[in-house]
């Protein structure tokens, strides 16, 4: 559950991002400094043609329909759903990591919307975790 | 996953959350183009922004003063900045026989011209004014298509030059829209209605002109001049 609302949150903000980039929307919320659009108009927003933010938008809708279909009751006692929902959320940390080392030793600017994705994604990744916690305990009882 | 027997609060919850993010990202997108720039400028600010002359070039002992009063966002003054200006440029300005005043003229119903002329008066503020005009005259068939140019505009601040710290704190300061509608309303008091219009002398030119048209009326100014 903490996971689905989580990747909810982080979907909209990885989509105001790249509608930002799409030149959808006006100046980037970002507070004072606009080091948000210093860290999205780098050359390290976009990947293979697609900006980053869209890998965001792709990303956190997987984990939500994941999450989502984890808690349907034919799936909740079994493993597959936290199984693949620790690997998407692994691999997002792991991107997100890359980014925010780009952020801090590459660009040297801080996005702070970047920065609440960052801690989303972690926050998945320890749900992910603490369910399959869960997961074999309540295994190991039964 | 936990079990759970009843799915309905969180799907509430999930709900909420997703109306919101779904409110925030359409006001987000509604509010987009640059507000304060384009936004109504205080009477008093106007008033004290009186009194810039427009950009200039050339020298200020040239025989000829030119004032054009143009709009980034207007198709003609684009085509006389591509076929025209550069002719003017060379043959013109820089044989020192004409002093050229552009003044900001964006007209009510283009929507992102204010924040072109705003990106051009920030690129001023680094003397970069007339690369900037080139690019957004160059660029305006791709920008005015936009739903908003200010990244684009950003990426002619960088592709001149322009330290973009001070580009990006002049914009977000919209410091110039006082300036741009003081100009708006000198052009208004000497009758220009469209754009572009040329002042050569005391008398009023509006629409596009070609090379050889334009410098016709510079050669009788010139000799009007002379004359008196």
């Amino acid at each position: 559950m903490a996971a689905a609302l989580l990747s909810l949150g982080g979907f909209f903000i990885s989509l105001y991002l790249w509608l930002w980039k799409l030149g959808m929307v006006g100046e980037l919320a970002c507070g004072a400094g606009g080091q948000c659009e210093v860290v999205q108009n780098s050359s390290y927003a976009v990947i293979f043609g697609l900006p980053v933010a869209a890998y965001g938008v792709f990303g956190y809708a997987a984990l939500l329909a994941v999450s989502l279909a984890g808690l349907q009751p034919r799936w909740q006692s079994r493993r597959e759903p936290t199984l693949l929902l620790l690997a998407l959320a692994a691999g997002g940390v792991a991107f997100t990591a890359y980014l925010t080392y780009l952020e801090a030793f590459v660009i040297r600017a801080w996005c702070r919307w970047c920065l609440v994705s960052a801690a989303i994604i972690v926050a998945i990744l320890v749900s992910a975790l603490a369910g399959l916690r869960e997961l074999r305990r309540a295994g190991s009882q039964s | 996953m936990a079990r759970v027997k009843n799915l309905k609060p969180f799907y509430a919850v999930l709900a909420v959350v997703a109306v919101g993010g779904a409110g925030w990202i359409w006001m987000a997108a509604r509010g987009g183009g640059g507000a304060p720039i384009s936004a109504p400028v205080d009477e008093a600010a106007v008033a004290r922004a009186a009194g810039f002359p427009g950009y200039s070039l050339g020298s200020p002992d040239a025989p000829v003063t030119v004032i054009e009063y143009a709009d980034f966002e207007c198709p003609a003054c684009a085509q006389f900045a591509i076929l025209t200006m550069h002719d003017v440029k060379q043959r013109l300005i820089a044989a020192g026989r004409v002093r050229w005043q552009f003044r900001d003229f964006p007209l009510p119903g283009h929507r992102h011209s204010r924040l072109a002329h705003h990106a051009a008066a920030c690129a001023d503020e680094q003397g970069r004014f007339w690369e900037m005009h080139d690019q957004l005259f160059y660029g305006q068939s791709t920008w005015a298509a936009e739903r908003n140019p200010y990244n684009r505009f950003r990426d002619y601040a960088r592709a001149i030059g322009l330290d973009l710290a001070r580009y990006d704190e002049c914009m977000e300061s919209a410091r110039y829209s006082a300036r741009i509608e003081a100009s708006v309303r000198d052009g208004e008091q000497l009758g220009v209605s469209s754009t572009p219009t040329f002042i050569i002398g005391n008398r009023r030119y509006p629409g596009f002109m070609a090379y050889d048209a334009l410098r016709a009326l510079i050669d009788s100014a010139a000799a009007a001049s002379s004359n008196r």
